[in-house]
């Protein structure tokens, strides 16, 4: 193999990003298919109702309509299906079908399916359908609705409790007895959804006379997808091919099922036709999923000294009238419960987690899964405790964190950390944002009314999940992946490999990988992508693997291909394939470093004249491997996120000046890619902090479903931010990389929480609920109330 | 969010847009910049089977200086309200709330005459032309007729504008000497509709206020003159004291209902500071200088 690592570690460009510059992206949006028909839905205005009429006679005839679909004709083509994992003992939820049957859930709740020429015309023919509902009192609130005699959200249910859980260790009320200070709150997290750019996009194409079912699908688990259309409508898997292209951000939204892509499947079963939906904007504010509502109270005990000796949460999260399918929408509040105080030496913890149902869109994953909520609360209890006790923030953050010589160890919630830097982060943090002159400017500063704050939030993230995730629960969700790697006949490189690619560079980091193997330039090496037909089964794009996991498979995957190599080469060369090694392009010899035989040469006689090679030898110049995490269950990453902010306290606008990340994510493959992960990941941390939030009034209905009332953070109002690393290598794999992709998001909002409550410090007043609109910041100061 | 099925005529004249509207009985709407339109659309709010493009009207287009004041065609596009040298000079207020108007690319497009027509109350430009007293020049089947922006915005999304009339152009009167004004407004991203906003025109001779007219927009269901306000403003020194008389009487001249996202009291104490602050900076600025 090649024994000169050059390209993991550098900067390399984007590959991909000239194409997409130069508008020759390939979205599901854009495709267009001979005889390709286009789908639109008919929603239920309401947000629990039964259905007592539903006459689609007169969309039938409309302009260019092909059909027109009801649960009677799509349900029956496709297995309902349930959400549940074996490890969430007592979770319940009610089955799902692709059309609303008898009962709608919620305000957008699909119960017809237009099928027509053109979209426009699929809109039109909508228009033409008569629903009848008889309304069912919604559930949408959180205090009342496990309260006895509540309405519930779905037929089926007994309660609208969807999963209950408890952590606890033994000497959690101890040690509250004994704390000499005791901080709390009461902390709102209001629901929000991701708003990729692209919106959720499929084109299901089945073909009779082969009996081949393709979906083009912009999502980030194809293979997942492959298993649940072969198994919900009764095809062999093999005959099931998913294919995402480009996808224009997916951010843990498009890995879940929703109802409009299994429609659009049943209907080119039915139709012989390809079937294209692609969710406008209105319809992805009402059926993409939502996020993150919580409701915690929490309590943190210290000693005298501000040592931080336990933590006491109750969470609940309401998630909608079913668990999303198939990760379940418990891992969400899961992960937030036990992510709590995980960056501390905390012996002590209760965490109580309630999972609750309501008449609103499906809440599940979406990026940085439970890490916010968890971060946010810790943050917000040491920095509460800090007040108390008169401590500097990051003085009681440095004395509380485990120590970077601590480890291995394990947090009172069972998470196992290998190896973090909580210290070394927190001081290279210290001395970037220049501390001591932020603190001294901020006194100077209020003395002439003007109100800054500084925020500081360390974090744990969760990466390289194992098995354990969702695979022992019953989940057929990979958590391995699997590569392919070839040497051309011209002597380049291919690779195809079951990590995808949305934009985050996943390509460009596993040609960086492949070719430190093979002594090649990264520009030789080709990555393949996205196809369940062309690429190896495998988890793909999810819980921040791609590099960790996914890396460390091509990783071997190119050594194994190395190998192959210096054995073809060594037969021809007759040389012991341990003396040679691959540089530049070529074997050369390992200790001389002269040239033996190029690359090409290699391809062009394995290819073309393996006749002239030694009896037996093997002239396979593909390799295939594929490779699950062992050792440690999830690969931990740390960092600490400090902000920046001014509040104009008569208007309660809040201005981002700047915004900090030290991040550990271990090997740094490509630092361009890792930087901009975290980048994009605060400001997805940002929009939930400051401006997005789903407004529902007490009937279910979604008030700000626009991008003209939702606000997502936009460039104008995003502050500078600025990145150093500590590089501490996971001893699991070879390569020692983790993930990154969600750091940048699990922080900012507890970073800018705490910096708008330092800022509001001299006032007395302090926020616990997200995100901060001016409205609240003034509420909390007591201003303009009337 | 497609719309449905309309279709499509491109006016030379007036004359002809006027014959065009005859013939729809009544189911037509004009098409200007189409950045309020399209989508009203697309989101199926309306309907109407034609749309009669009149965004190439000639006799809709350019600003000019007259006796009568400034001329302001109504297809003035906002970012040439923006910059134009002519609205900088004589309707400064006009251009200092233009830079609040949503973002560039709309900005290209999207018309004076169509935002004033569209009277959405949280929009900027109305707000402005209250203060300015402006004159609408309106032609339709019976031919033309001027409104004075008093009697223009009636109600939400609704002005004097009869279904089938136009708006040619908007007369802004000369400015008096010794004009001091400003706009402002809070919104929570730039380029977004604001939470409040005001347009503040003063004539304050010798150091004391002599007229008076203050606008707020996104407070109520038009463009809402704050009379108490420049009552309390009138005939009075523009200082500090007089300032905050004039704050405290603005919760007598506005009442803004609660909305989803701002209680209807902290959008009046939003209004409050913004007044103060406009105040405070004409107090500290002398008066501008007025065109020849
Ligand atoms: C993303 C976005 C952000 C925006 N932000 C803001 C903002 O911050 N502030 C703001 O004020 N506006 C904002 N707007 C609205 C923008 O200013 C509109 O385009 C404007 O209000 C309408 O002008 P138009 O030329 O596009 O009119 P159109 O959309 O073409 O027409 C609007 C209405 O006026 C009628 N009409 C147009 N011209 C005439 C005429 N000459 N005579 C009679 N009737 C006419 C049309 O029939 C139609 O009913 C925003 C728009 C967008 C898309």
């Amino acid at each position: 193999m090649s024994d000169r690592p050059a390209h993991i570690g550098q900067p390399h460009l984007r590959h991909n990003a000239l194409r997409h510059l130069a508008g020759r992206g390939a979205y599901v949006s854009d495709l267009q298919l001979p005889r390709m028909l286009h789908a639109a839905f008919l929603r239920s205005p309401m947000a629990h109702g039964l259905i007592t009429a539903l006459d689609v006679e007169e969309a039938r005839t409309a302009p260019g309509v092909v059909a027109v679909f009801t649960a009677a004709e799509l349900n029956a083509r496709c297995k309902s299906w349930t959400s549940g994992l074996g490890h969430f003992a007592g979770m319940v939820s009610v089955p799902q079908n692709i059309l609303a049957e008898r009962e709608v859930l919620w305000a957008g709740h699909p119960v017809a399916m237009v099928v027509a020429r053109s979209r426009a015309e699929a809109e039109d023919a909508c228009e033409r359908i008569l629903l009848d509902l008889d309304e069912l009192e919604p559930v949408s609130g959180v205090d009342e609705v496990l309260l006895p005699g509540a309405p519930l959200a779905a037929d089926g249910l007994e309660s609208n409790l969807c999963f209950r859980t408890e952590l606890k260790t033994e000497g959690v009320a101890q040690a509250f007895a004994r704390a000499a200070h005791v901080v709390e709150g009461d902390y709102a997290f209001g629901r929000h959804t991701p708003v990729t750019l692209e919106p959720r996009a499929v084109v299901a194409d089945y073909t009779p006379s082969s009996g081949q079912l393709t979906v083009h699908h912009g999502t980030q688990t194809p293979y997942q997808f492959q298993d649940i259309y072969a198994r919900q409508f009764g095809l062999p898997d093999h005959k099931v091919r998913v294919i995402a292209p480009d996808v224009g951000g997916s951010f843990g939204m498009k890995l879940h099922l929703y109802n409009e892509e299994m429609a659009a499947v049943a209907a080119t079963l039915i139709l012989h036709r390809p079937v294209r939906f692609v969710a406008d904007r209105l319809e992805s504010f009402v059926s993409d999923i939502h996020a993150r509502e919580h409701h915690v109270r929490a309590r943190m005990a210290l000693d005298a000294d501000g040592t931080i000796l336990a933590m006491d949460v109750e969470d609940r999260t309401p998630i909608g009238a079913f668990s999303a399918y198939p990760r379940t929408s418990v891992v969400e509040g899961n992960q937030s419960i036990r992510l709590m105080g995980a960056p501390y030496r905390m012996p002590d913890y209760r965490g109580e987690l309630k999972v609750l149902f309501q008449n609103k869109v499906q809440a599940s994953q979406y990026r940085a899964v439970g890490h916010p909520i968890a971060c946010q609360v810790t943050e917000a209890l040491v920095d509460q405790a800090a007040a108390l006790l008169n401590i500097d923030p990051w003085e009681i953050r440095a004395r509380n964190v485990v120590p970077d010589d601590a480890y291995p160890c394990t947090s009172p919630t069972g998470y196992q950390f290998e190896k973090l830097s909580h210290e070394k982060s927190l001081r290279l943090l210290r001395e970037m944002i220049d501390y001591d002159g932020l603190r001294r400017d901020q006194a100077e500063l209020r003395n002439a009314g003007i109100h800054r704050g500084i925020g500081l939030a360390t974090f744990v993230e969760i990466t390289n999940p194992g098995a354990a995730f969702y695979g022992v629960g019953g989940a057929r969700i990979s958590a391995q992946d699997g590569a392919v790697v070839r040497l051309t006949p011209g002597g380049e490189v291919h690779c195809a490999i079951s990590v995808t690619e949305q934009g985050q560079g996943t390509e460009t980091i596993m040609a960086q990988i492949v070719a430190d193997q093979l002594g090649v330039n990264p520009d030789q090496v080709k990555v393949t992508t996205g196809d369940t037909d062309t690429t190896p089964s495998g988890g793909a794009a999810w819980a921040c693997r791609g590099a960790g996991i996914g890396g460390e498979t091509a990783l071997r995957a190119g050594r194994k291909l190395a190998r192959r190599i210096a054995e073809i080469a060594g037969a021809v060369l007759q040389a012991d394939p341990d003396t040679l090694a691959l540089r530049d392009g070529a074997v050369v010899d390992a200790a001389t470093g002269v040239e033996r035989l190029t690359l090409a040469e290699v391809g062009r006689i394995a290819t073309y004249r393996p006749e002239t090679l030694p009896a037996g030898t093997d002239n396979s110049l593909s390799v295939a491997q594929h490779f699950a995490p062992t050792g440690y269950p999830f690969g931990f990453t740390n960092g600490v996120q400090a902000a920046l902010v001014e509040v104009d306290v008569e208007t309660g606008m809040v201005r981002l000046l700047k915004h900090w990340v030290v991040e550990d994510c271990g090997r740094i493959i490509n630092p361009l890619l890792v930087d901009e992960q975290i980048r994009g990941g605060v400001v997805q941390g940002l929009g939930p902090a400051l401006f997005e939030e789903c407004l529902y009034d007490e009937n279910g209905q979604l008030q700000n479903g626009s991008l003209a009332d939702y606000l997502v953070p936009m460039a104008c109002e995003m502050p500078d931010i600025i990145i150093g690393h500590v590089e501490t290598p996971t001893e699991d794999t070879i390569l020692g990389a983790k993930g990154v992709g969600e750091a940048g998001t699990a922080a900012a909002g507890a970073a800018v929480m705490n910096a708008v409550n330092d800022a509001l410090s001299p006032f007395g007043a302090r926020l616990m609920q997200t995100p901060m609109t001016p409205a609240r910041i003034l509420a909390a100061l007591c201003v303009g109330q009337g | 969010m497609k719309p449905p099925p309309f279709d499509y005529q491109l006016a030379d004249s007036v004359s002809q847009a006027l014959d065009l509207y005859a013939r729809s009985e009544g189911d037509a709407l004009w098409l200007a910049g189409g950045h309020s339109i399209v989508p009203s659309l697309a989101l199926r709010l309306q309907a109407p089977s034609l749309l009669i493009d009149i965004s190439r009207l000639p006799e809709l287009m350019g600003i000019t200086l007259t006796e009568e004041g400034l001329r302001i065609g109504a297809l003035a596009t906002h970012a040439q309200i923006l910059s134009d040298p002519l609205v900088r000079t004589h309707a400064p207020l006009l251009s200092e709330a233009a830079a609040h108007v949503a973002h560039p690319a709309i900005r290209n497009r999207a018309t004076f005459g169509g935002n004033l027509v569209l009277a959405d109350p949280a929009s900027e430009f109305p707000a402005v032309v209250r203060c300015l007293d402006a004159v609408f020049d309106i032609v339709g089947p019976e031919g033309a007729r001027q409104v004075g922006v008093e009697d223009f915005f009636l109600d939400l999304f609704t002005t004097a504008l009869e279904p089938g009339e136009i708006l040619r152009s908007v007369l802004i009167p000369p400015a008096p000497a010794s004009l001091r004004c400003g706009f402002d407004e809070l919104a929570r991203r730039h380029g977004d509709f604001a939470m409040v906003g005001a347009a503040v025109w003063l004539v304050v001779a010798e150091g004391v206020t002599t007229e008076a007219r203050i606008c707020f927009h996104s407070v109520g269901p038009t463009p809402m003159r704050a009379t108490l306000v420049e009552e309390a403003l009138r005939g009075r020194p523009l200082a500090a004291d007089e300032i905050n008389a004039a704050q405290a009487v603005l919760g007598n001249d506005l009442d803004p209902a609660d909305d989803v996202t701002l209680p209807g009291a902290t959008r009046l104490h939003l209004a409050r500071v913004l007044l103060g602050r406009i105040l405070h900076r004409l107090a500290g600025q002398t008066a501008m200088e007025t065109a020849a």
